[in-house]
């Protein structure tokens, strides 16, 4: 599919620039302008097929969905699903928290929901497909989502109502009857360049954090003796998981700039399952995000929330090392 | 008669967008408006939207979620 663009950046760097293919420095650029490209058109598509899917469920539709139909325990699940489809907006998370619990639906669910959505979202989801094709992608996205329904499920059953803020709680006690959510009536035709704008702004928002990644990744791969990494992470040792994913729950990182350096410590001998666990941790908990959620829920809940979160990501990594 | 335009939004770069678009179509056509941003979150909660940015004009909720145009933004204030 993308051979085209390996004939053109083979062209540009090997030709135009006349670096030779068997200089560190030609696998290297080659691999840059090839991977930045394909990686940039993917995104553009990935992003503007999810446009086209949220305008037509909106996250209003999504709530009221979980609110009235009686899903038998599925409801984590789908709520879990919906967060991978709903673009994540950090700044939005507080607002979704609220919205959710406000209008009825349990705090483990609304959890599972909240999970799920930073941790499979379009740029996560675009650049797994880049650099480590489809099969890859498909484990990290269902895994992100099993992930969320477990997590939120288990932040059900601990009955953490009486930790959130005194006005979200007042909220819950006095429910307000709420409008029922009214589609806006556009046709297709008058959202197209709408979405196609989104799709625009999210690239161009990324593209700084996608050229850092990949010059980082171009260069270590050129650079990085093959199985550097395995003498020391690569053995199995029991301790690689845990330590990968408490150095990264603090880290903020964008998807888009973290994946491919992930990519080449893979390349270079990181198990897969401590390379998505470490991803995760990544991108899904950070401080910046606790900071936000302070707003609604005390310090105590957090911590059992990033907790729990945390506890995740580490049993899949070993689980992914087990089957991978 | 003048307008009360809200914008509601905890700051991201999305709500600092909005708050550009909306500048720009009232100054550009002159309307007769005042632009408040409502970044307090308790606030923000009180007109239930759950997806921010959203645009308020004259207390009804017209855009969540979402940076309009400058067009659909001219269209709403007209």
């Amino acid at each position: 599919m993308f051979d085209w663009l390996q004939h053109f950046a083979d062209w540009l760097i090997y030709s135009v620039f006349g670096i030779g293919a068997d200089t560190h420095l030609g696998t290297a650029l080659n691999f840059f302008v090839f991977d930045t490209l394909k990686i940039l058109i993917l995104l553009f598509f990935i992003v503007f097929i999810m446009g086209i899917v949220n305008a037509y469920f909106p996250i209003e539709r999504l709530k009221d969905y979980l609110n009235k139909k009686k899903l038998y325990g599925l409801e984590y699940f789908f709520a879990s699903i919906f967060g991978a489809i709903t673009p994540f907006c950090s700044c939005s998370s507080v607002p979704l928290f609220i919205g959710f619990v406000q209008g009825g639906i349990p705090l483990g669910v609304t959890f599972a929901f909240l999970i799920t959505s930073p941790l499979v979202n379009e740029v996560a989801v675009a650049m797994f497909l880049g650099m480590f094709g489809a099969k890859a992608t498909l484990i990290y996205a269902l895994s992100g989502i099993l992930l969320g329904s477990l997590g939120g499920w288990l932040l059900g059953k601990l009955k953490l109502e009486h930790l959130l803020s005194d006005w979200v709680k007042e909220i819950l006690e006095n429910k307000m009857q709420q409008a029922e959510f009214q589609g806006e009536k556009r046709t297709f035709r008058d959202r197209l360049p709408e979405i196609t704008r989104g799709a625009w702004d999210i690239v161009k928002g990324v593209l700084l954090y996608v050229i850092i990644g990949i010059a980082i990744g171009a260069a270590m791969h050129g650079y990085v003796p093959e199985n550097f990494f395995n003498q020391y992470l690569g053995g199995g040792q029991w301790w690689t998981v845990p330590l990968s994913v408490l150095v990264a729950v603090p880290m903020y990182a964008n998807a888009a700039g973290i994946v491919p350096i992930i990519q080449v410590f893979v390349a270079k001998g990181v198990p897969l399952g401590t390379a998505i666990a470490f991803m995760m941790a990544t991108v899904g908990l950070s401080i910046p995000e606790a900071t936000l959620l302070k707003k609604v829920m005390s310090l105590k809940l957090i911590a059992i929330f990033f907790g729990v979160v945390t506890l995740c990501i580490i049993l899949s990594g070993y689980l992914f090392n087990l089957i991978l | 008669m003048s307008k009360t335009i809200k914008i509601l939004g905890t700051g991201c770069p999305k709500c600092q967008s909005l708050t550009g678009v909306v500048t720009d179509v009232v100054s550009e056509n002159n309307i007769d408006a005042t632009i408040e941003k409502v970044e307090d979150i308790m606030e923000i909660m009180k007109y239930n939207v759950m997806t921010t940015p959203a645009l308020v004009i004259d207390d009804v909720i017209t855009i969540k979620g979402r940076v309009p145009s400058k067009e659909e933004v001219l269209d709403l204030l007209s």
